[in-house]
């Protein structure tokens, strides 16, 4: 089943006195319902113009995003998103942040706690459940971010290079951590990064991209081996598209 | 270990006083809070020194500048047989009702130019052209409008702060995180929980800190305000002082003026910890 369809979709930023800005040009997508999805290329590519587009953050200059069969163009509650500088509410705790979203929308008191103290555990936070985001590191505080976005049970978890800012340990642990709660939820994710490694060992599909104008290039799709685990870095088809990732972003 | 390596390019056999004049002259660079501390005291310390030194030894006559214990008994007395607790009542009355207004006014003006492009066009041309007509201007025009009363006095106060309070605000709510606005509206919230649930509470902690500073030009303006046609109030007492040649009495005005504005700064500082505990 299609989750996420991205018909024919082209993004222009107006300049003062110049011609438009072509951030992202004719793009087509589909992702079926529970595909990892990763949007891999330099910056200036467009991949976070094509996140916010689907996440209803930028207007689209031409075509259509079908979310679940419903055209989008505001952002809702049916998108998740999770940004790289985390913007968790510091005036909240770990548990109101989560509970941000269900509160918001006046979902019943005990369903509004079971999901929460559900999330709490995924993520590993209980301990810090009643703490204000300030005391957390970066790798808890995107936790928190993460589990906030899934409270609302979005058909699509949209990740602007959340990992970006973590120190190399704390990444690869939250890659773990994201592929684990990934498995365990079966949300759609769509996820943009800059590191090949990342895209490769996260994704079920690549998508390169490459700039001026923004497009897609090319659509791996990557037939490792699930539950995937760190050692599969070192195997020899790990290798294979990585190399051919590099060889696609140098040209 | 950051210290340790900035003196390790200093040659050891220079004396110590030249090493510490050498960190105190280096940008940024890392002191110890005791040391900071000790700065501290001894920069108050010595100017009341200073100033005792040349009033005590007759340099200066005590009429151009009395001694600072003068001027602390004189203010004692002030208090004490005076009636000054009258015209501090005053003035603080006049500074709070001002200000007040200027807040209530300002604070959510401020946020409607932070953050909607129509209030912004709409208002920011007539208020940053506002800002620069001097509020001591229009005390003439007050008195013809109000006359000499409270209204007069407190909307001088309204008029010095409102305009740069409002612009103040303007530029922290329009920094408040777009990320965080936009996270919430993909939960969900509607215009209205977006303005009330995440930009209001995003801004007030800094709002709060805006109004602390503001609060020192409320102080400047009143005694302004009171300069014409009060009958009590701290500026018209330090007038009258200088009208009957009591300098102690004028500084001790000052003084006074300086404490209640310390004792300001104290109150919001610790209403800020008070209220928004999770930023400690």
């Amino acid at each position: 089943m299609t989750r996420v369809l991205v018909d024919n979709v082209s993004v222009e930023f107006a300049r003062h006195r110049e011609a438009p800005q072509i951030a992202l040009t004719n793009t087509n997508l589909e992702i079926e319902q529970g595909e990892f999805v990763c949007l891999l290329g330099p910056s200036g590519c467009g991949k976070s113009t094509l996140l916010n587009v689907v996440g209803g953050l930028v207007e689209a200059s031409t075509g259509l995003i079908k979310v679940d069969g419903r055209s989008v163009s505001q952002p809702g509650p049916d998108r998740g998103m999770v940004f790289q500088n985390y913007s968790l509410y510091p005036w909240h705790t770990v548990r109101q942040n989560i509970e941000f979203g269900p509160k918001l929308n006046r979902w019943p008191k005990v369903k509004v706690s079971e999901i929460a103290n559900e999330l709490i555990e995924i993520v590993g936070l209980k301990e810090y459940a009643d703490q204000f985001p300030k005391v957390l590191s970066g790798g808890m505080k995107q936790r928190v971010a993460i589990a906030r976005a899934l409270a609302m049970e979005p058909s699509v978890l949209l990740m602007d290079e959340p990992f970006g800012a973590l120190d190399a340990q704390t990444r690869s642990r939250m890659q773990e951590l994201l592929l684990d709660i990934w498995s365990r939820k079966r949300t759609t994710v769509i996820f943009v990064t800059h590191d090949i490694e990342e895209a490769v060992y996260l994704a079920d599909r690549v998508l390169v991209m490459s700039a001026r104008p923004g497009r897609i290039i090319e659509d791996f799709r990557i037939e490792l081996p699930r539950p995937r685990v760190a050692d599969v870095v070192a195997s020899e088809e790990f290798t294979r598209y990585r190399k051919h990732m590099l060889h696609l972003l140098r040209h | 270990m950051n210290s340790e390596l900035k003196t390790a390019g200093v040659s050891q056999r220079r004396p110590r006083f030249l090493i510490k004049v050498q960190t105190y002259l280096r940008p940024r660079a890392n002191l110890p809070a005791s040391e900071r501390m000790t700065i501290s005291v001894v920069g108050v310390l010595g100017f009341f020194l200073l100033w005792l030194l040349v009033t005590e030894a007759g340099w200066i006559q005590p009429f151009f500048l009395p001694s600072p214990i003068a001027v602390a008994s004189r203010l004692a007395n002030m208090v004490v047989s005076g009636g000054y607790l009258e015209d501090v009542w005053a003035s603080s009355y006049r500074v709070f009702g001002g200000f007040f207004v200027a807040a209530v006014v300002a604070v959510p003006i401020g946020i409607l130019i932070g953050n909607f492009p129509f209030f912004r066009s709409l208002l920011e041309p007539l208020l940053s052209t506002a800002r620069y007509l001097p509020a001591t201007a229009f005390v003439p025009l007050m008195i013809i409008w109000l006359g000499i009363n409270e209204s007069q006095k407190i909307s001088i106060v309204f008029m010095g702060t409102f305009f740069p309070l409002a612009l103040f605000i303007a530029s922290i709510s329009e920094g408040v995180s777009s990320d965080l606005m936009n996270s919430a509206y993909s939960l969900g919230a509607s215009s209205r929980q977006v303005f009330f649930k995440v930009l209001l509470p995003a801004c007030v902690p800094a709002i709060v800190d805006a109004l602390r500073i503001t609060a020192g030009i409320a102080w400047t303006y009143v005694i302004v305000a009171e300069l014409v046609g009060a009958d009590k109030g701290m500026g018209i007492a330090i007038l009258q002082s200088q009208r009957f040649l009591l300098t102690d009495q004028v500084i001790a005005g000052i003084v006074a003026v300086g404490i209640l504005g310390v004792l300001t700064d104290l109150a919001f500082r610790y209403a800020h910890r008070k209220f928004f505990p999770y930023m400690y």
